[in-house]
């Protein structure tokens, strides 16, 4: 683990602590950020039969470091009649609770920032400080479309947690395990080990379970879709309707938090779907470090994957939001309460009956 | 005890994403459920019919331009078309077929922006390209003609200002090969998606009594169950000698008369455009197009009240002359204007999110509503 | 179908007096002149009666006649005294296919007349712009405002024709 590794160079617990935490926000969500937002335009404007940004840089692949500069240079604004504490904190709990789950989630075999045992669960408990965030912020802000964005975005996130939750009990009834670490290893070497297809049951167990994993992984896919607020189910920052919803009355880099936080969260909820269902940082077939008998290479080919699966469903999401409509906010708690939740009670059920056999 | 709840005002506008220009709408919400709206006009008033009584005849067609400036060309063909008809002046054939080529075109570029703000409106952003997409060629054709894009000032009272482009037969041709596939696209991508119906069917229904009393007209009449094209029920121009469809709604998704209806219903009638832009290809005569316009415009003393079927509804122009060479009066019934008057009515009981999807569907401008 | 005689005839004989006279001589539309504080009743026949079903308000414009006498003060500046205002029904009827149109004058210095706002409710905002630009009171008109021009306009009614701008509005120079 790069935390031993590092107490054992430095000597001291506080300093590689503070490295180890410090070092997915630098290493990766930034960097992430960055890449994120340029391909969201890119990928966008390729979807709409345009270029996108095309001026600054090649092909405009610096933008998102202007836009940055840009934000940097911005008037912190603060409305008169906010409530100004709760005003400037939100970003920051928003920011906080999207940036604290990349602490248990595992990028590769030897690094994790937390090695917890609980850490489906942690990450679950620690995204509620979203919602607390964006409430604060839609309230703080005192402006009502801001509220309303709050208020439609607290109901909605709690509302889709309840699936997303249930998809991840069946997980651990199958597995016995909390761990993310250990959930990735349990999938190791081929993809046939995968959870999406069966895990490491055999036999008829194996195959039973597939149709129920390939539903549950759909429903989980939507759920934590709803959960980042992103189309269709966008309806927090309605852009047609509610202007921005909650982040309205937020300039400069006080707004680039919020931004920072969503594609933090896209790429969380990204790697959560990869690590449960497509085996995490495990490669498909197998290891060309193992092959070739370069041990070193391992760790950084599992990186290789584990990036490339979250980035895949991260590009899903973007696919998804330039080509569908936005629900209506009835509708989209009509459809989770509706069929989402009984849907995964189901699989949940028939996934405790299949474990007996 | 009763909890105390009390109704919350929401000013939607006049800066608002989706308000479609500068409208403000003044929402009683009891939490997301529409009350009443009250929608406040006018702050895009330019004072029309006040600057047309300073003007001669003529000068008055660029300010109808600006009117629904997404219909310019029509805007201009209702103006001509009343000034015609009261001075009595028998235009040219090849007049006749240009301007009801550059109306259609224009109907179709308008609907496309309805039908890509809709998109948008609802949440799909792609469609809205693509929409502007099309309409960027059909700008491009009317560019070739008479060199402006937005604004013409082509249609002039007896002729026109210029004859068609050399090339424009032939890509107006392209664009109608090209533009027929996109449309099957648009249909693939929105028209039919679940998301999409499920938002506008069965919201905002405008009952066939209603839209009559409130003189709702044009697609969105059409889209309540009525029959009723001025191109058809009132003819003008050439147009009795196309072979064209009026498209009505049927409530194929929900009620008759919701929005999906009305959204739809545009799209149709894009086809219908098609067909009479390629009939009228083929047929246009040869002629002069300035040959019938006068020197001197100064109708008899009299009045008139003129209406074309814009692709908002109908287009009225009400001229009274006193026999000078200014306007006495000029009064445009804008189809905006009165369709926007049974706004409040369809969105009662409805959410904040519909309010948008309602005033999409319903397709405004409002440059056409505060003249 | 029916012409706009044949309409006027059967006006007379129902309500006599009210109905002035059709004019006919101007070019192109022929239209009966009406008493403006009678119109609504005019128009509730119009409406229902089963020959003639005038189902739609195609449009209503308030117009400045400006036939009165004109004043000019020392300072040059001009306004009508009397005369009248008028305002122009054009109606249809959408099931019979005809059309018809009326007008009534009012008097300029107390220019009313019953709004039909009842009989047609597109008529509502016609009749506020009508208010709006020229004045003219609506009688039983439900939400008779401004809708033009801004809520606070007290400069008069700008499309008469002996309307001037103020030169403040709003402590702003007005032709500025």
């Amino acid at each position: 683990m790069i935390y031993e590794w590092l107490y054992n160079i430095t000597g001291s617990s506080i300093l590689s602590m503070f490295v180890v935490s410090l070092l997915p926000l630098f290493v990766f969500i930034l960097p992430f950020a960055l890449l994120a937002v340029l391909a969201e335009r890119k990928v966008s404007a390729h979807m709409q039969d345009r270029l996108g940004p095309m001026r600054v840089g090649y092909h405009g692949i610096l933008q998102t470091v202007a836009d940055i500069i840009k934000l940097l240079q911005k008037e912190d604004l603060v409305p008169a009649a906010t409530d100004k504490k709760l005003f400037n904190f939100a970003p920051l709990l928003v920011f906080a609770g999207s940036y604290a789950v990349f602490a248990a989630i595992p990028f590769s075999s030897i690094f994790i920032g937390s090695q917890i045992q609980l850490g489906i669960i942690y990450i679950v408990a620690v995204t509620g400080l979203v919602v607390a965030g964006i409430l604060m912020a839609g309230w703080a802000s005192n402006n009502k479309y801001s509220l309303l964005g709050a208020m439609r975005s607290a109901a909605q996130i709690i509302s889709y947690e309840i699936p997303t939750l249930l998809i991840i009990l069946t997980i651990i009834m199958i597995t016995g395990t909390l761990s993310l670490y250990t959930l990735s290893e349990l999938q190791t070497s081929y993809f046939w080990n995968w959870m999406i297809l069966g895990g490491p049951a055999t036999g008829l167990q194996k195959i039973l379970y597939i149709p129920l994993m390939i539903i549950g992984c759909l429903v989980i896919y939507i759920s934590t879709l709803a959960e980042v607020n992103r189309t269709p189910f966008d309806i927090p920052e309605a852009e047609s309707e509610l202007v921005s919803g909650y982040h309205t009355e937020y300039s400069g880099m006080k707004f680039a938090m919020f931004f920072l936080a969503e594609y933090a969260n896209m790429f969380a909820v990204s790697a959560i779907v990869a690590i449960i269902f497509f085996g995490g940082y495990q490669s498909p077939f197998g290891y060309l470090g193992n092959a070739i008998g370069l041990h070193w290479l391992v760790p950084i080919e599992q990186f290789f994957w584990f990036t490339a699966k979250g980035l895949f469903f991260v590009f899903v999401q973007m696919w998804l939001r330039w080509t569908l409509p936005r629900f209506r906010v009835d509708q989209l708690m009509a459809f989770c309460w509706k069929y989402l939740i009984p849907i995964s009670f189901v699989i949940l059920l028939l996934a405790g009956l299949i474990s007996l056999i | 005890m009763a909890l105390k709840t009390e109704e919350m005002v929401l000013n939607m506008g006049p800066q608002h994403p989706s308000t479609h220009g500068v409208l403000r709408l003044e929402l009683q919400l009891e939490g997301e459920i529409i009350k009443d709206v009250i929608p406040h006009i006018g702050y895009l008033h330019r004072c029309f019919e006040k600057h047309s009584e300073a003007m001669t005849y003529p000068q008055v067609i660029p300010y109808t331009d600006r009117m629904d400036y997404l219909a310019s060309m029509y805007n201009e063909f209702g103006y001509a078309l009343a000034m015609e008809r009261l001075m009595g002046i028998e235009v040219p054939e090849r007049v006749e077929y240009i301007r009801v080529i550059m109306g259609e075109l224009q109907r179709i570029a308008s609907h496309l922006v309805a039908l890509g703000t809709y998109g948008a409106d609802i949440g799909a952003f792609t469609p809205f390209l693509f929409c502007f997409r099309d309409r960027e060629r059909i700008l491009h054709l009317f560019e070739i003609t008479c060199g402006a894009r937005l604004l013409y000032n082509y249609i002039w009272i007896g002729g026109l200002s210029n004859d068609l482009h050399p090339d424009f037969i032939r890509l107006t041709k392209e664009f109608i090969k090209d533009f027929k596939p996109n449309l099957k696209e648009l249909n693939d991508l929105l028209s039919f998606n679940a998301i999409f119906i499920e938002r506008t069917a069965d919201v905002g229904i405008l009952p066939l009594e209603t839209a009559i009393n409130y003189g709702v007209t044009g697609p969105n009449l059409r889209a309540s169950g009525m029959k009723w094209d001025l191109r058809k029920d009132d003819p003008y121009s050439v147009y009795n000698k196309f072979d064209y469809e009026i498209p009505v709604g049927s409530g194929e998704k929900g009620k008759i008369g919701d929005c999906w209806d009305r959204y739809f219903i545009r799209v149709r009638e894009m086809e219908e455009s098609l067909k009479i832009i390629e009939q009228a290809i083929e047929q246009i005569p040869d002629g002069d197009v300035k040959s019938a316009i006068p020197k001197r415009v100064k109708p008899p003393e009299g009045q008139i009240y003129t209406r074309v079927e814009n692709p908002r509804g109908e287009l009225g122009y009400f001229i009274i002359s006193d026999g000078s060479l200014n306007p006495s009066r000029v009064k445009v019934r804008a189809p905006s204007f009165v369709t926007m008057q049974v706004f409040p009515e369809l969105c009662k009981g409805f959410m904040v999110a519909d309010v948008v999807a309602i005033l999409g569907s319903i397709d405004i401008v409002l440059g056409e509503i505060d003249r | 179908m029916k012409t706009s005689e044949e309409i006027l005839n059967i006006l007379k004989d129902k309500f006599g007096d009210s109905i002035i006279e059709l004019k006919s001589d101007k070019p192109i539309d022929s239209f009966v002149l009406a008493a403006p504080l009678e119109v609504d009743k005019i128009c509730m026949f119009l409406r229902d009666n089963s020959d003639l079903q005038f189902d739609s308000l195609m449009n209503l414009s308030g117009v400045d006649d400006a036939n009165g006498e004109k004043v000019k003060d020392n300072k040059g500046t001009e306004t009508i005294n009397g005369g009248t205002l008028s305002v122009w029904y054009h109606l249809e009827s959408t099931k019979l296919k005809h059309k018809f149109t009326l007008k009534v004058s009012t008097e300029r210095a107390k220019p009313e007349v019953t709004s039909v706002t009842e009989i047609w409710k597109c008529a509502d905002w016609h009749e506020r712009e009508a208010y709006d630009m020229y004045g003219i009171i609506f009688l039983n008109h439900p939400d008779l405002r401004r809708i033009l021009m801004p809520y606070d306009w007290e400069h008069g009614y700008p499309l008469r024709k002996d309307y001037r701008n103020p030169e403040f509005y709003q402590g702003m120079k007005v032709p500025y």
